[in-house]
């Protein structure tokens, strides 16, 4: 079976300032990787380009998804086949209320694949069970989108979304930073319930303390724009014993 | 240019007021239109109407209309909030219509027009009349002091609260281009009272040419609650002036709302004193241009006294070659000491030809205040439009809903739930965003 996500000497910059500097990267259903590295390894800007961010020029290299070259669509189109990207920073939109965001966007899902919208009744039945993932009540939903939510709840409301629009290919952007163990504990336990034989997740993250309620199949580790080692779950141990050092030339620990 | 105002109030003198009209009010409207004629309409040196020009309004040649185009309750429905038995004064182009009017009888509560106000109870109308707003304040309120025809006369007794809303509707028959309408509000509040009022300029056509040029006055006693709202969607082709001159007493809480998409020329002057202790004043407003349309809003703010309070957000969304204007004053007395004022005008910019002058303009005289202001202007936010989109609304949407989100922190102010519903739907429909 062809790989889900097939990433071929990707490269990308910020106006002249290269980031990617040649990824590959293989993801097949069913899979769970990390992507690790120090700070601006470009771990965040891979999950980013991936789901078609407008501040990164894709500079050479190919982005494989489910027989289509990504980087022709637009990000409308990437999410509507079933590509997520989980925000680091989610944005506030204040004025418009979760459920009618979250429902816009699922309705939008719904008619790429030729189906009947959802009526805004029918729906918030379809949100019960997902609202459950996240342990929150409906009373989220009347709430403006991230406005006002803590950190915390920002990263839950993402997880939110993700139950709700179901994608095959779940980018998760250092989703992790600045949780409580509690958070933590809720966003780990939102992946490991979404978690499917025909879907995948990359975590990117810069800890590894995640990769303790999510378990990969693999880690990887980036290194000024560029995946330096692969290998399975035990090498988000041995990063968290030896830093990064060892494998980047640079120093700097992980908490 | 002003000759046939002059000759217009002559032959009205002469034909009915003249001789029912109570001699204050002769006087008033006398004085009214020889200030009229000396200022004559201002110019854009005029530094009050720098960035707009009323020549348009001056060349019109309008004239008040001589019969009301024939209108059902039908017709008005779209603009009632789907509340048609709330209590409701309607003028169709500029001519009160009984037939049109009506609704609920709420006891402490007086809605009725101009002309039933100075037959049963003239003096109550000379102590309003005129009392809030200079009519030498500006050639228009001068006009509209010498011209009023009619208008609506709303009074809440003392201790008294309405539960609904009261609506004056002033409508646009479009039968005739060029006629102007002078309508004139007064809305009075007694001590203690509580009410609603909405003011909604609207008409049946967008392409018919017209004038309205208004004027209310609000007096607002002791401890009293009014939410006073501004609905103007006048034809695109018609011009609209407004001037609105609110005097708050002691302990007295004046909410207002506004809504200004309609009409080629439209100003609006909003001005509030805050002219006793413990008053607070909360001034929301939504302007929505597009094609040549100019949308002028003047606020004044008047802190008199200490301990009080004003906020004011007044956002706007300006597409193709819309010109809005935002000029925010607050002046602080030395005596308004503990005041608390902050303004906010944000524009949203939709194309690279509209555009916004914005000047806020505090002059501050007591040392003890806190006192801020903002504006922006710009573009939607590249990094919400993209989440938009990762989330799989196309482009287009995503921006249309962003812009509505922007103009709905307004709305969503307005604290009647018919209206508030209402008007985020007639914003939806402008902006394109199904619902």
């Amino acid at each position: 079976m062809a790989p889900l996500l097939e990433i071929k000497n990707l490269r990308a910059a910020v106006g002249d300032q290269e980031i990617l500097k040649g990824i590959n990267l293989v993801v097949n259903v069913g899979e769970v990787h990390a992507i690790m590295g120090p700070n601006g390894s470009g771990k965040s800007t891979l999950a980013q380009v991936i789901a078609g961010h407008p501040a990164y020029t894709v500079t050479g290299g190919e982005i494989w998804y489910g027989g289509a070259d990504l980087t022709e669509l637009e990000p409308e189109e990437r999410a509507q086949a079933g590509v997520f990207l989980a925000f680091q920073y989610p944005v506030e939109i204040p004025g418009v209320t979760n459920a009618y965001f979250l429902r816009a966007a699922y309705n939008e899902l719904r008619k790429a694949r030729g189906l009947e919208e959802m009526d805004p009744i029918d729906f918030v039945d379809h949100l019960e069970e997902k609202l459950k993932i996240v342990e929150w009540g409906p009373e989220i939903m009347k709430r403006a989108v991230n406005a006002g939510f803590s950190g915390g709840e920002k990263k839950r409301n993402e997880i939110l979304q993700m139950a709700v629009l179901e994608p095959k290919l779940a980018l998760l952007d250092e989703t992790d930073s600045g949780l409580d163990i509690d958070a933590l504990r809720i966003v780990a336990n939102g992946v490991n319930a979404l978690k499917r034989p025909d879907n995948a997740f990359v975590l990117v993250t810069h800890y590894q303390r995640l990769l303790n309620h999510i378990v990969p199949d693999f880690v990887h580790v980036l290194a000024d724009g560029q995946i330096v080692k692969s290998g399975g779950k035990e090498l988000a141990l041995e990063l968290e014993a030896k830093g990064y050092e060892w494998l980047t030339g640079s120093a700097e620990a992980l908490a | 240019m002003i000759e046939p105002y002059v000759r217009q109030f002559e032959a009205a003198a002469t034909a009915t007021g003249g001789s029912r009209a109570p001699d204050w009010l002769t006087g008033l409207r006398r004085g009214a239109i020889d200030r009229f004629r000396r200022m004559g309409f201002p110019t854009t040196k005029d530094e009050e109407w720098r960035f707009t020009s009323v020549a348009p309004i001056a060349r019109g040649g309008f004239a008040p209309s001589t019969s009301a185009g024939p209108l059902a309750l039908a017709d008005l429905a779209p603009f009632l909030f789907g509340h048609p038995e709330w209590p409701r004064l309607v003028f169709v182009d500029g001519q009160f219509a009984s037939s049109l009017s009506g609704g609920a009888v709420i006891p402490g509560l007086t809605a009725t027009t101009l002309a039933e106000a100075l037959a049963n109870d003239p003096l109550f109308v000379e102590r309003h009349f005129g009392r809030h707003v200079r009519p030498e304040e500006t050639p228009f309120t001068a006009l509209n002091t010498a011209l009023a025809k009619d208008g609506a006369v709303i009074r809440v007794t003392k201790g008294t609260e309405i539960p609904v809303p009261v609506h004056v509707v002033f409508v646009s028959s479009a039968s005739v281009d060029g006629v102007v309408s002078h309508p004139r509000i007064i809305v009075v509040a007694e001590e203690q009272a509580r009410c609603q009022v909405v003011e909604s300029y609207v008409s049946l056509s967008n392409r018919t040419r017209y004038w309205t040029n208004a004027v209310a006055e609000v007096s607002m006693g002791a401890g009293s609650w009014v939410e006073h709202g501004r609905i103007q969607r006048e034809s695109e082709a018609a011009y609209h002036i407004g001037f609105t001159h609110v005097n708050q007493a002691r302990d007295s809480h004046y909410r207002s709302f506004s809504l200004a998409m309609g009409a080629a020329i439209a100003r609006h002057n909003l001005h509030t004193r805050l002219g006793a202790m413990n008053t607070e004043a909360l001034l929301y407003g939504l302007y929505i241009g597009r094609g040549d349309q100019l949308i002028d809003t003047h606020t004044t703010i008047y802190h008199d006294e200490p301990n009080c309070r004003s906020w004011e957000v007044y956002k706007g969304v300006l597409d193709e070659r819309a010109h809005g204007v935002f000029n925010g004053k607050i002046f602080v007395k030395p005596e308004a000491q503990k005041t608390d004022a902050k303004q906010t005008n944000r524009t949203l910019l939709l194309s690279d030809s509209a555009r916004v002058d914005t000047k806020p303009q505090l002059e501050i005289f007591a040392d003890d205040v806190k006192c801020t202001h903002g504006a922006t202007i710009g573009n939607l936010e590249p990094m919400a439009l993209f989440y938009c989109q990762s989330r799989g609304i196309p482009a287009d949407a995503a921006r249309r809903l962003l812009t509505h989100a922007f103009a709905a922190e307004v709305l969503n102010e307005v604290t009647s739930e018919p209206i508030r519903t209402a008007l985020n739907q007639v914003v939806h429909e402008r902006l394109g965003v199904a619902w």
